[in-house]
């Protein structure tokens, strides 16, 4: 953990040195009559299409000159294609804003070799975290949370997409609590794998902050689900804190803590929290190419700071953005740098993991 | 109740929201006669708009698009015999011939009322599910989800053509073909030859538009003047209504066919045309004049397309699991308006729902008087020259295929696929076969793993599996009894006897060589994820081999399927035209699509359709405005080629 802290305490002060000691220096940039392109690597209808078209109309109201946004779809490759794409091609003019996702940060993290794309060389004007929360079945047995060692009893039934996408947190946070699961691929999407679990076919499963409320809270007050720990949130000194929705819930640390008697600590922590960091607490950034001059990147930062104040945001955003506090200026870069670093040592372990137990050829 | 579903009714019927409501008829209308382009695109358009509408309009305008759309694509299906969207696939087999005995008019009308009856009954179950389905959702796991899947493909068994190898050695190359990509079981890749594009597998939207669309295009451009060889339309609006009326019962048991297809998640929309098809011919006694013109092959899909988009609503709204990639986006647009699909939409946002419902309803019935009162006007489309209407033919499909991806590879897919529909229709290989198995490839593999690794093989022994099974026997013997005499229907129409079989059998050992690389794949990848392919690298390379044996035996033996008609006609067969949509793609390659389009339709316009250069620049440039007008409201940046490479140029060149 100590590692990961102050390595993103490293790159944070790079980026300060880089691009956000400067506000103000530079003339104002002007986008009066120019069109800015969001372009999202996915297709129309997900969740990142549906954050940037959230966003779009707050962000032309906000920029200096008022100019048109739009939302510009490069789907393919699981987000890779899109991403590769902007990395080649994207110009530092300030006029396109990439939102990478989950999906594009985990096969980056584990060194795809399709990934032609660096997160260093891009810098967050905003980030968008979200949280997630693990739950069991009902069936299990288990009445609440503090029962989770009853689990170790039991074989547990986990439906899945990929092991390298974003399932690969639960898989490691699953594989640190020591607790015995089979998983089942090939799910396409999260909401398939809650209906397994409500159908009785899946008895733990995993969802992002807005699908638990929506579907799973009914099922926690039905009686057929249990909620057992949040991934919890990166908390200012860069500690996993509880999850401001789910304060009553404890993080995966606590739960460790309760189950092995110590702190989480090694590789396969570091594996860990740099994947749930990436899937969950950075999720979804906006950024631009790194050596945008830095009067336009000030020009954005304060566009985005705008943003996320304007009430009208925060009245209409519940269903898009959570509760969570969208990250502007320097807990951008913060929490972007460690959603998008993982160390050699706990990259490797990741890997030799998921080859060993999951069949995966990297 | 009640009282809940008149108040939404009434919050409909305010001019504001009824506008919206008509406003996505009207898009919906054109996306929907537009060859390739369905739900998706048309659902695409709207959401940049969603910001700031209220919530009742919002939702009218964006339902108003997704009902009509399976209504009026039957234009194109019965007037050009190229499918409108991937919903009426099946309409083409017996409502084109209706088309060209010029009975276009009754085919039409039979079409939109059947269309009418399934949209109608598709709200109705919607209404009356809405509170209960939950647990008639819930009882469809994987175990029933691989069944179905096996249901679908027992459809092969009536759609084959009259030689049952050829037809299953099709349907083995569709799941062949829809296995390329990521397995479902472990996430090795297949058959991707490492390619980014690959890896996701190929867009049913491209395969479709290939196996049906280009051959189709080709074809009728081969024939030269008109497509309606007699009248447009014909006479008989009244007859059609009446042919509907008479198979209402044949309407309604489509419609509850569509309405379960579209509400279990997990199967897709793909192939419930192709199912109520299946299933009408499999019911029918004097199943003769199917594929020929039989007005029963008409309504048997229009009812269940229309009426899966009501089921469909039920996953969709209940769990927020969309039921087909129009759903999908049909959810992104609900939670940009701050409505969370879940089980709320049967309690507290009920008032939502009932308004979704009513919408659904409302523009069913307005789109098939709109669809009727433009009949006409779309028939006389069928008078023209062909030759005038290709190119715009040849824009479209490029512009659907391209909305998948965005990207060069979905047009050079599209040539391929294309090439390959031509083949198969030229030699009488079941491109609907070869459809089922495409959709239903990844479905078959994903469940049938899921489903032994849930429950163990004694998943065969659940009720709702057995009784999947017992249909699934039923249905297969419905559609072999009395084989080969009549009793399938030849998808691929009927040929003249090839006297040259040389040709047929190169086809033949290239599709046996596809089996043999998906069979030596197979054993390229973990346990898990070899099965299938190597199964269906057995049973379609064997069936292969049992057609080559025919073939190398001479016509008679073949089959009566021998299309070959290359011996009897005098020009170069359908090459010239895929040469010119070849040009179109190469051309894309070097100089990006719009350019490469507008130098298309120029030479296209002069030197095979002979117009005049006035003719020529009016068609270009209604062409070129049209295309740029869409691809606006898309924001879309069309493929780019060599060109824009190296040189960075403004849109739309760009």
């Amino acid at each position: 953990m100590s590692g990961l802290t102050r390595r993103s305490a490293l790159g944070a002060t790079a980026a300060m040195a880089a691009g956000l000691a400067l506000p103000g220096s530079a003339r104002a940039a002007d986008f009066a009559g120019r069109t800015i392109e969001f372009i999202i690597p996915f297709a129309e209808g997900g969740g990142s299409d549906v954050w940037a078209r959230f966003l779009a109309p707050f962000i032309a109201r906000h920029l200096p000159g008022r100019p048109t946004v739009i939302v510009r779809n490069v789907p393919g490759g699981g987000s890779i294609t899109g991403a590769n794409e902007y990395a080649a091609r994207a110009r530092p003019d300030g006029l396109s804003l990439f939102g990478p996702s989950a999906s594009t940060h985990l096969p980056f993290l584990l060194g795809d070799p399709r990934v032609r794309y660096d997160y260093a060389r891009w810098t967050p004007v905003l980030v968008s975290p979200t949280g997630g929360v693990v739950y069991v079945s009902a069936r299990t047995g288990v009445r609440n949370g503090s029962e989770i060692a009853r689990l170790r009893d039991q074989e547990l039934v986990f439906a899945s997409q990929t092991a390298t996408g974003f399932d690969v947190v639960p898989i490691l946070a699953l594989h640190l609590l020591g607790l015995k699961v089979r998983y089942v691929f090939g799910m396409r999407g999260r909401g398939e794998a809650r209906l397994a679990v409500e159908r009785g076919e899946a008895s733990i499963d995993h969802q992002t902050t807005p699908a638990y409320r929506a579907s799973v809270v009914p099922m926690v007050n039905a009686g057929t689900a249990v909620p057992l720990f949040s991934y919890g949130v990166l908390g200012a000194d860069g500690q996993i804190v509880r999850d401001p929705t789910f304060p009553d819930l404890p993080h995966f640390g606590e739960v460790y803590r309760a189950l092995h008697g110590r702190d989480p600590e090694g590789p396969a922590f570091a594996a860990y929290t740099a994947c749930a960091t990436a899937a969950f607490a950075g999720q979804k950034p906006a950024v631009l190419p790194r050596d945008t001059p830095p009067d336009i990147i000030a020009a954005w930062h304060r566009t985005i700071a705008a943003v996320v104040a304007d009430p009208d945001l925060k009245a209409r955003g519940e269903e898009v953005l959570g509760d969570y506090a969208q990250a502007v200026g320097a807990d951008a870069e913060r929490l972007y740098r460690v959603a998008t670093t993982i160390s050699p040592e706990a990259r490797a372990w990741v890997r030799d993991y998921l080859t060993a137990n999951f069949n995966v050829r990297f | 109740m009640t009282a809940a579903l008149l108040d939404a009714l009434l919050g409909l019927l305010t001019v504001d929201h009824f506008a919206f409501l008509m406003l996505g008829v009207c898009l919906g209308l054109v996306i929907g006669v537009l060859p390739g382009l369905g739900g998706i695109a048309g659902l695409s358009l709207l959401l940049p708009f969603l910001y700031g509408m209220d919530q009742t309009s919002a939702l009218a305008m964006l339902i108003g698009l997704v009902a009509i759309i399976p209504t009026s694509d039957t234009f194109t299906s019965v007037l050009m015999g190229i499918p409108g969207s991937s919903a009426s696939q099946a309409t083409v087999l017996d409502g084109f011939p209706l088309a060209k005995q010029g009975e276009a008019a009754r085919a039409l009308s039979a079409a939109f009322f059947a269309s009418l009856i399934g949209g109608l009954f598709g709200a109705l179950v919607l209404t009356l599910f809405v509170l209960i389905a939950r647990p008639l959702i819930l009882a469809f796991g994987s175990a029933e989800l691989f069944m179905l899947t096996l249901f679908g493909l027992s459809m092969v068994g009536v759609l084959s053509g009259a030689n049952l190898a050829k037809g299953i050695a099709a349907a083995s190359l569709g799941l062949a073909i829809g296995m390329v990509g990521a397995a479902p079981a472990t996430g090795e890749y297949r058959m991707e030859f490492g390619s980014l594009y690959l890896m996701d597998g190929l867009p049913l939207v491209i395969v479709a538009l290939g196996i049906f669309a280009l051959p189709e295009i080709v074809d009728l451009l081969r024939g030269g003047a008109s497509i309606a060889e007699r009248a447009a339309l014909g006479s008989g609006w009244f007859k059609g209504i009446a042919d509907t009326w008479r198979h209402k019962w044949l309407s309604l048991r489509c419609a509850g066919l569509g309405a379960i297809v579209g509400a279990i998640p997990g199967l897709g929309g793909g192939v419930v045309d192709w199912i109520a098809y299946g299933h009408v011919v499999q019911t029918t006694k004097d199943r003769g004049n199917f594929g020929k013109g039989d007005i029963r092959g008409v309504i048997a899909p229009e009812s269940a397309n229309n009426a899966k988009e009501g089921g469909a609503l039920l996953p969709t709204l209940l769990f927020g699991i969309p039921g087909s990639g129009s759903m999908a986006i049909f959810l992104a647009g609900m939670i940009l308006l701050g409505l969370q699909p879940g089980p709320a939409m049967a309690d507290r946002n009920l008032d939502v729902t009932y308004t979704i419902i009513w919408s659904l309803a409302l523009s069913n019935v307005l789109g098939t008087g709109l669809c009727i009162a433009l009949a006409p006007g779309i028939a006389h489309l069928t008078t023209l020259r062909y030759a005038l209407i290709a190119p715009f033919m040849f824009m479209v499909i490029s512009f659907a295929s391209f909305q998948a991806t965005r990207s060069f590879n979905d047009m050079v897919t599209l040539l391929v696929v294309g090439v390959l529909g031509t083949l198969m229709r030229r030699f009488g290989w079941s491109r609907p076969a070869f459809l089922i198995g495409f959709v239903l490839a990844p479905l078959a593999e994903r469940y049938l793993y899921q489903a032994v690794q849930f429950a163990g093989w004694s998943f065969l022994t659940r009720p709702i599996v057995l009784i999947i099974l017992a249909l699934t026997v039923a249905s297969l013997w419905a559609g072999l009894r009395r084989r080969p005499a009549g009793a399938a229907v030849n998808t691929e129409g009927v040929g003249g006897a090839a006297t040259r079989m040389l040709p047929q059998i190169l086809f033949s050992i290239a599709i046996a060589g596809l089996f043999a690389f998906t069979f030596i794949e197979g054993l390229g990848v973990s346990f898990l994820a070899q099965i299938f392919p190597v199964a269906v690298g057995v049973v379609g390379g064997g069936a292969t081999l049992l057609v080559l044996v025919q073939q190398m035996r001479g016509p008679k033996e073949a089959g009566t399927a021998n299309f070959d008609t290359e011996a009897s006609v005098s020009d170069f067969g359908p090459w010239p035209y895929l040469a010119w949509f070849a040009a179109l793609i190469g051309l894309t390659g070097l100089i990006g699509f719009f350019a490469a389009l507008v130098i298309f339709f120029v030479t296209f316009l002069r030197v095979v359709a002979r117009s005049s250069w006035v003719q020529t620049a009016v068609l270009t440039a209604a062409a070129a405005l049209f295309i740029l007008t869409l691809a606006k409201a898309l924001n879309l940046v069309f493929p780019g080629g060599l060109l824009q490479d190296t040189y960075d140029l403004p849109w739309p060149f760009r």
